[in-house]
């Protein structure tokens, strides 16, 4: 199974998600993630899925994807042309003797402190997935209470922008 | 002008064209039913449930290929619509439904009679919407008649709130967005024109998309210049004529034996508006070998989805056929057409019940006219018709494939019959006719010239032809064993009861039918274990056909 990163932009309604996160329920594909945010476009949202399966499934999702009156436009991501990004929220156990070894594994990875407390901290950290992970289980063993992650999110690198694709219908 | 959201509503749908609605009033569409009231130039055709309502229109739009309309109150109403807007969905055609709902203030508080409709909907609806601002209605409407009747059609529903329906707001007529298919450029079928005029042995399988893109007469013109047989689906039946020496019949699960025998030898397989259902496909990883598989559709997830093709065209069919002819030269195929023509031989040789249902189908065509409308329900009887009555014309079988849904036949029949305006037929089973039969009183409410040719086997024949060939002959509740006098239950509702109890019956009795005015229902009493065969068992290939049973 390989991990494919499609993105995609929906009318800015309600009732999109549902429309979308209802299609890959039924049509029973494996989705990773999915991230979904305003753009500079009012009408329009961005969504970043992020899919595990083959080349059949990216190709059926990715078409029935663009069978919903509300996807715009819709772009399969080139893992190499485009950057990938994803924000993490972590709340671990710090206790004053503990809290050194914390802040100097932080230091590696730039993470960020944005909350401090006697028992514990809350650390920031912003890069691809697999970055993400690794910090994870460096930090793993100091007891982590709860985390959040955003999710990926990816724009194609240079000029090209999603809004500008041709209808992906043309493109097959 | 300014006019009321219900007006609105009136308005649009006449834009359209619109001039029959089936429907169910209740308390979230008194304004749409009192404006229909104060226009008074919509027919109206009042149902017994909103389930027959929603199957109307379907069969209305199958019938004429315009889009079919229902409407419904909120709540109860709008759900008794969802297995009609299924079965479009499945069978991709047009409808627009239109349900009410409590007011955009009472939305989420579990008012009376309010439900989510257009969440239920989403996955069996092309699109759908809440109309929550009157000044965004007119533009839905009008939006949902494109998405229905444009590309790969299908249902889409409207769920309008009561207070949009009373507010006011200011409204402008405006002429029907027309839907013109892409043209399809050449270059994408020059090389699918060479494998064509290569091809040694080619089969053409006719889908549904033959019938909805109206390609009948340019499939025509490419069968004939390639001198290449012809199948097709069950929603492709009337796309291609059935008394054509090149045609084959159905394909698939009861495809006939011609068919599957031409399959199996045939090297090049065009598949022309169709999906390669697994009613048609059988085994799908064994479906394209040794062959080379082309396809033709409108829809681009169906290309690859369940086949692998080998060249395939996302467009219209009759656009592709279009483009397609002019590149190819008329083809002598006399040797493959000759083998295949010897493929045709076949006796019946599953019916060992004094009536068989064959014998009806066949004496059936002698009272119809080519472009008779025969409805039908889901099961056996459903199949024989597909197999033995001839379909010389496009929208001549109205049908439910993909959902199968019993119960579908009286709706659609009254929908197919208000929309061709003749004389129509609906072959049902026991079965599904007691699903719903209550339509039966639409039928006699609007003196509906409808002939009903009731299959009754005394049981659920379909489930029971599998119960016997896969479950040991246990008939686990499919022995029905009612007491329903179908002749007095006709007479009860105001139609014409008949019965047809032995093969000298046939005749006499259909002439009767077909000289009475309004329903008939005509009772066959045919047996219990005749079976629809040749049958390929689920997942298995062409060469597994059972065409006698041992």
């Amino acid at each position: 199974m390989k991990k494919y990163t499609i993105t995609a932009l929906v009318a800015n309604k309600s009732g999109v998600l549902t429309r979308i996160s209802g299609l890959f329920a039924r049509r029973a594909f494996n989705i990773e993630s999915l991230c979904a945010c305003t753009t500079e476009n009012q009408a329009l949202s961005r969504m970043t899925i992020v899919l595990s399966g083959d080349e059949y499934t990216l190709a059926q999702l990715t078409k029935q994807l663009d069978k919903l009156i509300d996807v715009k436009k819709i772009a399969i991501a080139d893992e190499n042309d485009s950057v990938y990004r994803e924000l993490l929220l972590v709340k671990v156990s710090a206790p004053a003797n503990k809290r050194s070894e914390l802040i100097e594994i932080k230091e590696v990875y730039k993470a960020k402190i944005v909350d401090l407390s006697p028992e514990t901290l809350i650390l920031e950290l912003t890069g691809e997935p697999n970055k993400l992970d690794g910090f994870i289980k460096v930090i793993e063993p100091y007891g982590i209470l709860e985390m959040a992650r955003t999710g990926m999110t990816a724009l194609s690198r240079g000029e090209k922008c999603l809004n500008d694709l041709v209808d992906y219908n043309e493109c097959i | 002008m300014k006019l009321s959201g219900a007006d609105i509503l009136i308005q649009c749908l006449k834009e359209q064209g619109t001039d029959t609605v089936f429907g169910y009033p209740g308390g979230c569409v008194l304004d749409i039913y009192d404006a229909i009231y104060r226009d008074g130039t919509l027919k109206h055709i009042l149902t017994a449930h909103e389930q027959g309502a929603a199957h109307a229109a379907d069969g209305y739009a199958r019938a004429t290929g315009k889009t079919g309309v229902c409407i419904a109150t909120s709540g109860p109403g709008a759900t008794n619509l969802v297995t009609g807007i299924a079965t479009a969905y499945m069978d991709s055609v047009p409808l627009v439904a239109i349900t009410g709902n409590v007011t955009v203030a009472n939305l989420g508080r579990d008012s009376f009679q309010e439900v989510d409709i257009a969440g239920i909907t989403m996955p069996v609806t092309k699109h759908n919407y809440i109309v929550k601002d009157i000044n965004k209605l007119a533009s839905t409407i009008r939006e949902a008649f494109y998405i229905a009747s444009s590309g790969r059609k299908g249902p889409v529903l409207i769920d309008i709130p009561k207070n949009i329906q009373t507010e006011q707001c200011e409204f402008t007529p405006a002429a029907p967005a027309p839907y013109l298919p892409k043209p399809v450029a050449p270059e994408k079928l020059k090389e699918i024109a060479d494998i064509l005029a290569k091809s040694k042995r080619p089969l053409l399988i006719a889908g549904g998309g033959c019938i909805g893109s109206n390609a009948s007469d340019n499939l025509f013109a490419l069968a004939k210049k390639m001198n290449a047989p012809v199948c097709a689906t069950l929603m492709g039946l009337g796309a291609y004529p059935a008394s054509d020496e090149q045609f084959l019949g159905l394909i698939g699960m009861h495809g006939t034996d011609a068919a599957a025998k031409t399959f199996r030898r045939a090297d090049t397989v065009i598949a022309c508006g169709m999906r390669f259902s697994d009613r048609v496909a059988g085994n799908r990883a064994a479906f394209a070998e040794g062959k080379t598989i082309i396809q033709f559709d409108i829809d681009a997830a169906e290309i690859d989805k369940n086949v692998k093709a080998d060249h395939s065209v996302m467009a219209d069919v009759n656009e592709i056929f279009k483009v397609l002819l002019p590149l190819l030269g008329q083809t002598d195929r006399k040797d493959w057409l000759k083998e295949v023509s010897a493929y045709k031989e076949y006796e019946n040789a599953n019916f060992d019940s004094s009536l068989p249902a064959y014998k009806i189908l066949r004496a059936l065509r002698s009272f119809t006219d080519a472009d008779t409308r025969v409805a039908t329900d889901v099961g056996q009887h459903q199949m024989w018709t597909a197999q033995y009555y001839p379909f010389e014309q496009p929208r001549t079988l109205i049908s439910s494939g993909g959902l199968g849904t019993m119960g579908f036949g009286m709706g659609a029949a009254i929908g197919a019959c208000v929309g061709s305006g003749k004389k129509t037929v609906l072959v049902t089973g026991d079965g599904s006719f007691h699903m719903n039969l209550n339509e039966l009183c639409t039928a006699v409410s609007h003196e509906l010239p409808l002939v009903i040719l009731l299959m009754d086997n005394n049981c659920l024949g379909m489930v029971r032809q599998w119960q016997t060939l896969f479950y040991g002959k246990r008939y686990s509740q499919t022995t029905l064993d009612r007491k329903t006098d179908y002749c007095k239950l006709a007479e009860a509702f105001g139609a014409t009861g008949m019965t047809i109890a032995s093969e000298k019956d046939i005749r006499p009795v259909l002439k009767k039918a077909f000289a009475a005015k309004g329903p008939v229902l005509v009772d066959c009493k045919i047996g219990i274990d005749d079976k629809v065969l040749p049958m390929i068992a689920p997942g298995k290939s062409f060469e597994d056909i059972i065409t006698k049973l041992g």
